[in-house]
């Protein structure tokens, strides 16, 4: 009973976590510029790559024993997925991209 | 049935990746390139993860952890290239 249950929580993060990775991709290639771009793969990141990493260490610990080593990667991930995204946005700033956002009136 | 939806995850996570290869070369600016990298190898981080549930062994996530640490380190020295023309002033 347990198990499967624990079987299925374990199914469920997995599908989560990839259908994540798939809308942030997908926002990848749809957004119009840059900024709205680096939207998606921050979800990516932190939801999509974070519930996979969760379920993977659901599924090793079910089965032999508590193993944590999982969280190593998604805590890298989320620290650095907000520097990284940061940095580029700078970066684009920098290079002086074109936003596709209307521009506001005057009143 | 965990075979079944790995097997679906590490499909919907290949689209993922063909979706992020398509930004990548496609552009239009050089930011967007380095965005696509940075998606692109998240993903395939993931995707070593969900290998390493599939065939049951849990030595996997290091290669998971050192594509993440790389992967990282990269964006960071393309975006400041980007930003300063030079890495390490």
């Amino acid at each position: 009973m347990i198990a499967a249950l624990l079987d299925l929580l374990t199914a469920l993060l997995l599908f989560f976590g990839a259908v994540f990775a798939l809308i942030g991709s997908i926002g990848l290639v749809r957004m119009p510029d840059i900024y709205t771009r680096l939207h998606g793969p921050t979800k990516v990141t932190t939801l999509g790559v974070g519930s996979i990493l969760l379920g993977s260490m659901l599924f090793f610990s079910v089965r032999d024993g508590l193993s944590l080593h999982e969280l190593l990667v998604s805590v890298f991930l989320f620290l650095t997925a907000p520097v990284s995204a940061h940095l580029l946005a700078r970066a684009a700033l920098h290079r002086r991209c074109r936003s596709e956002a209307p521009v506001p009136e005057d009143e | 049935m965990l075979n079944a939806v790995v097997l679906i995850a590490m499909s919907m996570l290949g689209i993922a990746l063909m979706l992020s290869a398509w930004r990548l070369f496609r552009g239009p600016d050089a930011t967007d390139r380095i965005l696509a990298l940075d998606t692109l190898y998240i993903n395939a981080a993931a995707v070593i993860v969900l290998y390493g549930v599939r065939i049951g062994r849990p030595d996997f996530f290091e290669a998971a952890l050192l594509i993440a640490l790389l992967g990282f380190v990269s964006t960071m020295a393309l975006a400041k290239f980007l930003l300063r023309g030079d890495i390490i002033e």
